[in-house]
């Protein structure tokens, strides 16, 4: 399933962690998942939020620099395997992966991987068909 | 020691003459061969008979960096290409550099200016003079290279970077002279220290250094840490280059070569000279120079001057240390650095916003600067890759165009301050010991 990821820019400054999610908090947003690549200068924080559209539109009023970025959200079995199976798929039909994080769900023992891929629209539909 | 001993300790009534009679003959000279000047001449209502003596000067306006650069590259030569033999450049205001170009008699009189700078710190035919200034368009390093040849010593044309290497022909070569930036000569100091290499194992007696102020106390560190004798040379690409004046042992100024260039002092308010002893503009008019002769030129560095005979015998007029500038020049690692130029390279990359700040400090010696800029919203994508691209083009695009490098930070929008008037870009960090 393709959805919104929200990409949001840091500056590696004391605070700036606390500060965004500071502010989603006021405005009751949930965040489901959130992973951080960071530089020595700088991260990008990723998160998942149920309205990804108002996120940005919260971040943007509040001079946050931030984006939006379709990812896909594959739900997994949370077992022995399930990740490789599917990164083995994708690697035979020449998808490259860039970074991906997962979360546990609500669901027993189901979990969800988030995946940015160089091709998003062509890894969905493989995954759909294996699936 | 004199170079030129005629000159260096000429009685002050027959400098002042000699000074006058080489203004009136630059005057007409540059007046017949450079438009610029002509047309200066006649906007102000002047004729080049109207200046006599060191005193008319003052009908005339000043000239600029802008002028050099309004007329890039060669709208300010007096000769024809063919008469040029040399050109060095250093940097303009905004993109483009600022060229000057020499006549053989040019490149001799600047050698002779630098002879008498090294003679005076007690070169002779006899020295090993190591020059670690950059060779190239900056004039540092070719500059003392020709001063070391007329006076006959043996030059080493190290130039920059590779300090274990320097200290390693410090050593091997018996260079008993250093040429190089102050913070440059600290950091070669540092470096012994640091690899336990004993002062006993070079063979340094003294050192001229230059491109960028310093202070006494710098000058009694490298002295110490180094065991020479340190002396101070100053000088910029538009008036020759180095040696255009040059420390003595009499005192803590330097002596200027009048006979090649005449020095006022301004105040930057008003434009009018200010009497000896106080502080203002350095303005330069050249005096014998064929090439590239310029009239008024302010330096925008600030001094004071004094006629008063130094204790060294020299009657050569005598200006003090350079305090700092009257606009926003910086000074890293003796490039010149307008934040001017740093901004149009940020504007034609673009990505980013047109707010920056820039931070220089001092580590270890050495200058580093760190330039912090918005990320533009627009610019920004989830790809780490891509931000990281964008620095390094802002990086390399950067270290093109000043010759040095920065770090380049990205940083949020809104989060440099703004400021309704001129605003401040530049947090100078350094504290000259």
């Amino acid at each position: 399933m393709i959805i919104k990821q929200v990409s949001v820019f840091l500056e590696n400054r004391k605070g700036r962690l606390a500060s965004v999610t500071g502010l989603l908090a006021e405005k009751h947003i949930n965040l489901r998942a959130l992973s951080i690549a960071d530089t020595t200068s700088f991260g990008i924080l990723r998160l998942i939020a149920d309205k990804p559209e108002e996120v940005a539109a919260i971040l943007a009023e509040n001079n946050v620099t931030a984006t939006l970025t379709d990812v896909l959200a594959v739900p997994l079995g949370d077992r022995p395997g399930a990740l490789a199976r599917i990164l083995a798929k994708l690697t035979e039909n020449g998808i490259d992966v860039e970074y991906l994080y997962a979360y546990l769900t609500h669901e027993e023992n189901g979990a969800v991987v988030v995946m940015r891929v160089d091709d998003t629209e062509k890894a969905a539909a493989l995954l759909a068909e294996t699936a | 020691m004199y170079w030129n001993e005629e000159i260096e300790t000429m009685d002050a009534e027959r400098l002042r003459a000699l000074q006058d009679e080489r203004l009136r003959e630059q005057v007409r000279y540059t007046y017949d061969r450079v438009p610029f000047y002509k047309k200066m001449f006649d906007e102000a209502g002047a004729q080049p008979g109207d200046i006599r003596t060191a005193k008319d000067l003052e009908k005339l306006p000043f000239t600029s960096k802008t002028d050099l650069r309004d007329n890039y590259p060669y709208g300010l030569l007096a000769v024809p290409m063919e008469e040029i033999v040399r050109i060095h450049a250093s940097s303009g205001t905004t993109g483009k550099a600022t060229v000057v170009g020499y006549t053989a008699g040019d490149l001799a009189l600047w050698d002779e200016c630098v002879a008498r700078a090294l003679t005076c710190a007690g070169g002779t035919r006899k020295d090993i003079i190591q020059v670690c200034y950059g060779y190239g368009l900056f004039t540092g390093g070719l500059g003392l290279h020709g001063g070391a040849e007329r006076i006959g010593a043996t030059v080493i044309p190290a130039s920059t970077g590779n300090t274990a290497r320097q200290i390693t022909m410090l050593q091997d070569y018996g260079s008993t002279m250093l040429c190089c930036t102050p913070s440059y000569a600290l950091y070669i100091g540092d470096t012994m220290e640091k690899n336990n290499i004993p002062v006993s194992s070079i063979h340094l007696k003294a050192g001229l250094f230059g491109a960028e102020p310093w202070t006494v106390r710098m000058k009694e560190e490298i002295e110490k840490r180094l065991g020479i004798r340190a002396y101070d040379i100053y000088g910029l690409s538009e008036i020759s280059g180095p040696g255009v004046s040059f420390g003595c042992d009499g005192s803590d100024g330097l002596h200027v070569n009048d006979d090649h260039f005449l020095i006022e002092i301004v105040d930057p308010a008003t434009g009018k000279n200010v009497p000896d002893g106080e502080k203002g503009e350095v303005v330069f008019t050249t005096l014998t120079k064929r090439g590239l002769p310029l009239l008024r030129y302010n330096t925008h560095d600030i001094s004071s001057i004094t006629h008063e005979r130094c204790a060294c015998g020299r009657t050569l007029t005598r200006m003090a240390r350079i305090t700092g500038r009257s606009d926003d020049m910086l000074i890293i690692r003796g490039v010149n650095v307008f934040p001017s130029q740093i901004e149009s390279v940020l504007l034609s990359v673009g990505q980013v916003e047109p707010y920056y700040m820039i931070h220089v400090d001092r580590v270890n010696n050495l200058d580093v600067m760190e330039i912090k800029v918005e990320l533009s919203a627009d610019a920004f994508s989830d790809s780490m890759r891509g931000i990281e691209e964008l620095e390094a083009k802002i990086r390399a695009s950067i270290e093109s165009t000043l010759g040095i490098a920065a770090k380049v930070t990205f940083v949020e929008p809104s989060s440099l301050p703004r400021s309704e008037g001129k605003a401040k870009r530049v947090i100078d960090n350094r504290t000259l010991r």
